[in-house]
C-alpha cells in the first residue's frame, strides 16, 4: 500500500511494522515528528508498545537498555545535541550487546544553535561499535529500520538509521508499506538467549580486568564484521520478499566510469541527476553511494574503486584537524593497495548549506580538470 | 559450591555480554581477618542477633544455634559488639 | 527461636565489601523481603564492586550494572519491558548510593518519580562518594571531612533533603530506615512492594572506611544516628501524610554520634552546637508535619 509520508514518519512506521515493544524518546527538532506519531500510534492501539516519556536523551537510551536487557524490542530517535548526550549510553548498549535501533536525524551540532543538516553528529559516534545506515529516501528509511532489527538481533549490537534533517526528515515522498504478515515472517519476534530473568539469574556487566576485557572487545569486532555478511543477506532477502534489494553500497552507472563520485544520504540522491547530466555530455562518471558506514564496506570500496582513474568524495561533515570523514575512511580502505587512484576529498553542505545538482557537477568537473588534489580538504561552497 | 576464580583462556569461551556464570563463594574472605569471633555456647541464648547483623552472611543457623563460618568471616566484630549477652569474644588469629 | 526477619538469604558470602560494611546489610535485608522474583539495576557505587568481578556474582537475583546517572531510568525501562512482555509481578529495584541518587542520578530519579513509574528506588546512603575514595556528595553532612572537603574546608553546605524532594513529587511512598532496625526496613520494603507507582527508600548506611569509624560499631552508629535525631525514621505517603516511626522525645546529644567518627574529629564546640541546633530544628519541623504537638529536647547528662 503506497502512501505519501515524510522521512520522520517513515522512521515511526518502520518501528511500528517492526512491532517494537518499548519506545523511550525525548523530543528535539527535527525529530519531534517521529515521537509524536509514535505516541499517537501507541495511544490508538495500532502498536502494542510501552512509551516512556523520558526526561532526557541520555535517559532515553538508558531506558532502552533496561528494556532490551529484559528481552523487549526497543526503539528511540534523536538528533545532534540529543545524540551527543546519548553518547555514553551508545557505548553502554554496545558493551552490553543490546540490539536497540536508534533513528538519528543528521543535524549540525551547536553552538551556535542550528537545526539544519550535516553529518557530524552521527559520525562522532563512529568508534562506538554501533552500526550505521545512511538513507537517501523515505522508502529506504522505512525498509532499513526493519532490516536493522534483523541484523542487530543476530549480532547483538545496536544500529543507527540516519537521515538528513529537513531534506529528508520533513520531505514527503511516496512510500510503499510492506505487508505486515510478510514483515512478521521476515522479522521474527526478539528472543535473546540471555536476558534479565529471575528464573535464570545473571549479573551483567560486572567489573572486568585486563584479563577479560580485551577478549570481550575482540568479540564486538568479530560481531560487527559478521554484520557485513548479514547486512548483505538480509538486504537480498528483503529484495526477494518485498521487491527492493539493499546492500552495503549502491552502484550507479559505475561499470565503465573513469571517475567515481562517492557520496551518501541526500547528496547521493541528488548526485544521481548530476551523473545522468554529465553522462549526457559524454563524461564517463559514476556514483558509489555508501549506505552502511559501520561496519565500513572496505571490501566493496576496494573492489569497486581500485583501478579507476579518479575518485571524488563528498563529505557533508568534517573531522576538525584532519578533514572529511568518509574521505579518510575510503582512503584508509584503499591504502597499501595496487592501482589505488588519487582521491579528491570535498567538504560541502555543512550546517545545511544547500548542495545542488550544479554544485555536484562542478565538483566532478573540478576533479576532472585537475591532475591531483591540491589539499587534503577541498572546501566547496564556503565563502572565504 | 566454592569453585575457583574463573579466568577465560580464549575469546571463544567468554560470554559475550560479560554476564556472571558463577558465584563469589570461591573467594574465602576469612583470609582477611586477623581476629576471629568465638561464641561461648554456655552463655548463648540463641537470640540470633549475631546472625541478623552479619554483613558477610558468615553466621548461619544450625540446630537452632548460630554457627560462624570461618571460611568467610572477615572479623569485623559487629556480632561481638551487638551480642546482648556479650558471649562472643575476639581471639587473635594464629593463637 | 522465632526470627524477627525472613530467614532466606539472597546475598552470598565471598563478596568484596569492607569489614563492617553497612551497604551489604542493606542489600541483604532488602532482598530477604523482595525475594527471588526481583531484578536489580545498579549504577556506579560501592555495590558495583561489592558484587564481585565478572564472571562471578554475590546475589541470587538478576542484576544489570549500569552507568552512574541512570539507575532510575534503566529501572523504568526494565519495568516497561517486563510489562509489555506480561511479567508484571517481577519487582524492579533501582539500587543506588547517595552519589547516584542525590547528585548525578537526580534527574533520572525525578523523571521516573514524575511519571510515577512502577519501580522501587532504594538509596543506601553512606554520605559520600565512597567507592571512588571518599569524595563529598550532596548527601555529605555539614561538618564532615572528605577528600574534597578537607579539614580546613570541611563541608559547609547542609545535607540535601532528599525525602523533601521526593515528597514534592507526590509519589505514593517515601521512607527512611536504618540498617540497625532491619525489621522496620523490611516492613517498609514490603509496603513498597505492595504499592504501585514510584517508591523511594532512603537508608542510612555507616561506612567504617569513609566515616573513619570502627567496623564493629556500624550497627551502634546506625542506632545513634536515630537516637540523636541525626537521621529521623519516617514515612511520607503521597507527598503529604507524614508518619514518624520512632518518635523521640529526648534525643541523645548528637556529639555521641559525631565523636565516634574520625570524619568529624576536627569539629570545634561551636560547629557541634550548630549541628545540634540543625538536627533538633529539622526533627521538630518533622514532628509538626506529622501532626505531633510536642517538641524534642536534648538529653543532658
Amino acid at each position: 500500500m503506497k502512501q505519501v509520508i515524510m522521512g520522520n514518519h517513515a522512521l515511526s512506521y518502520g518501528a511500528m511494522i517492526s512491532r517494537v515493544q518499548v519506545i523511550a524518546a525525548y523530543p528535539i527538532t527535527p525529530q519531534t515528528k517521529v515521537v509524536e506519531l509514535l505516541s499517537e500510534i501507541c495511544a490508538d492501539g495500532r502498536l502494542d508498545a510501552e512509551f516512556i516519556k523520558v526526561e532526557s536523551e541520555h535517559s532515553a537510551l538508558a531506558a532502552c537498555c533496561g528494556a532490551s536487557a529484559v528481552g523487549a524490542r526497543t526503539f528511540t530517535a534523536t538528533s545532534a545535541q540529543g545524540l551527543a548526550l546519548m553518547h555514553e549510553m551508545i557505548h553502554w548498549a554496545v558493551g552490553a550487546r543490546l540490539p536497540i535501533v536508534l533513528g538519528n536525524i543528521n543535524r549540525a551540532m551547536g553552538p551556535p544553535w542550528t537545526i539544519w543538516t550535516d553529518q557530524n553528529d552521527s559520525l562522532s559516534e563512529r568508534d562506538t561499535g554501533c552500526l550505521q545506515f545512511y538513507a537517501q529516501s523515505n522508502q529506504e528509511v522505512l525498509d532499513t529500520v526493519v532490516q536493522a532489527y534483523k541484523v542487530s538481533e543476530q549480532v547483538l549490537l545496536p544500529s543507527m538509521v540516519v537521515l538528513d534533517a529537513f531534506t529528508l526528515s520533513h520531505t514527503s515522498e511516496v512510500v510503499d508499506f510492506p505487508d505486515q504478515k510478510l514483515v512478521d515472517e521476515y522479522l521474527p519476534p526478539f528472543n535473546p538467549k540471555y536476558k534479565l530473568d529471575p528464573k535464570e539469574p545473571h549479573t551483567f556487566g560486572g567489573l572486568t580486568g585486563p584479563d577479560g576485557y580485551f577478549e570481550l572487545r575482540y568479540k564486538i569486532e568479530e560481531a560487527i564484521q559478521d554484520a557485513k555478511g548479514l547486512i548483505k543477506e538480509t538486504g537480498k532477502e528483503f529484495g526477494e520478499v518485498f521487491g527492493r534489494e539493499y546492500g552495503m553500497v549502491e552502484k550507479y552507472r559505475m561499470d565503465d566510469a573513469d571517475l567515481v563520485l562517492v557520496a551518501s544520504s541526500t547528496i547521493a540522491s541528488t548526485a544521481h541527476v548530476a551523473i545522468d547530466e554529465l553522462r549526457e555530455e559524454g563524461k564517463k562518471v559514476g556514483l558509489l553511494r555508501v549506505r552502511v558506514f559501520r561496519p565500513f564496506p572496505s571490501e566493496e570500496i576496494r573492489e569497486l574503486l581500485l583501478g579507476r582513474k579518479k575518485i571524488a568524495i563528498i563529505d557533508r561533515n568534517i573531522s576538525f584537524g584532519h578533514g572529511g570523514i568518509f574521505a579518510q575512511e575510503v582512503k584508509s580502505a584503499l591504502f597499501n593497495c595496487k592501482d589505488s587512484p588519487l582521491l579528491w576529498g570535498y567538504v560541502t553542505g555543512i550546517g545545511g548549506r544547500d548542495v545542488t545538482v550544479e554544485d555536484i557537477k562542478e565538483i566532478i568537473n573540478d576533479t576532472m580538470q585537475s591532475d591531483k588534489p591540491e589539499k587534503d580538504i577541498l572546501w566547496k561552497g564556503v565563502r572565504v | 559450591m566454592s569453585k575457583k576464580k574463573i579466568i577465560y583462556k580464549s575469546a571463544r569461551d567468554i560470554p559475550l555480554n560479560a554476564m556472571s556464570v558463577d558465584t563469589m563463594l570461591f573467594n574465602k574472605t576469612g583470609a582477611w581477618r586477623n581476629v576471629r569471633p568465638v561464641i561461648d555456647y554456655e552463655k548463648c541464648i540463641k537470640c540470633m542477633i549475631c546472625w541478623k547483623f552479619c554483613p558477610d552472611i558468615s553466621i548461619y543457623i544450625e540446630d537452632d544455634k548460630p554457627v560462624i563460618d570461618y571460611d568467610y568471616c572477615k572479623g569485623c566484630g559487629i556480632c561481638v559488639e551487638e551480642c546482648p549477652k556479650k558471649c562472643i569474644s575476639l581471639v587473635e588469629e594464629g593463637k | 527461636m522465632k526470627l524477627s526477619i525472613p530467614e532466606q538469604e539472597l546475598v552470598m558470602s565471598g563478596h568484596l565489601a569492607c569489614q563492617g560494611c553497612g551497604a551489604t546489610l542493606c542489600m541483604r535485608y532488602a532482598l530477604k523481603e523482595l525475594g527471588q522474583n526481583t531484578i536489580l539495576d545498579i549504577p556506579a557505587c560501592c555495590w558495583s564492586v561489592i558484587d564481585g568481578p565478572f564472571p562471578h556474582t554475590s546475589v541470587k537475583v538478576p542484576l544489570f550494572h549500569t552507568a552512574f546517572e541512570t539507575a532510575a531510568c534503566v529501572a523504568s525501562g526494565i519495568r516497561a519491558g517486563l510489562d509489555i512482555l506480561g511479567r508484571k509481578e517481577t519487582n524492579v529495584v533501582a539500587w543506588a548510593g547517595d552519589g547516584g541518587t542525590f547528585d548525578i542520578g537526580i534527574q533520572a530519579l525525578s523523571g521516573a518519580a514524575e511519571r510515577n513509574d512502577n519501580i522501587i528506588y532504594i538509596c543506601y546512603d553512606n554520605e559520600a562518594y565512597m567507592n571512588t575514595g571518599i569524595q563529598r556528595s550532596s548527601a555529605t553532612p555539614y561538618g564532615a571531612w572528605t577528600t574534597t572537603t578537607p579539614v580546613k574546608h570541611f563541608k559547609k553546605m547542609p545535607k540535601k533533603d532528599m525525602m523533601g524532594i521526593m515528597a514534592a513529587h507526590r509519589i505514593p511512598y517515601a521512607a527512611t530506615a536504618s540498617v540497625a532496625y532491619p525489621e522496620d526496613f523490611i516492613r517498609k520494603v514490603k509496603k513498597a512492594k505492595e504499592l504501585k507507582g514510584t517508591k523511594f527508600l532512603h537508608i542510612i548506611s555507616p561506612c567504617p572506611a569513609g566515616w573513619k569509624s570502627l567496623p564493629e560499631e556500624t550497627i551502634k552508629l546506625a542506632k545513634l544516628a536515630v537516637s540523636t535525631c541525626y537521621f529521623p525514621i519516617y514515612e511520607i505517603e503521597n507527598g503529604e501524610k507524614y508518619t514518624v516511626n520512632k518518635v523521640i522525645k529526648n534525643a541523645r546529644p548528637v556529639k555521641e554520634f559525631l565523636s565516634r567518627q574520625g570524619r568529624f574529629r576536627h569539629l570545634r564546640e561551636e560547629d557541634i552546637a550548630k549541628i545540634q541546633e540543625n538536627v533538633i530544628g529539622f526533627y521538630n519541623e518533622l514532628l509538626k508535619k506529622a501532626g505531633i504537638e510536642e517538641e524534642v529536647s536534648v538529653k543532658t547528662e
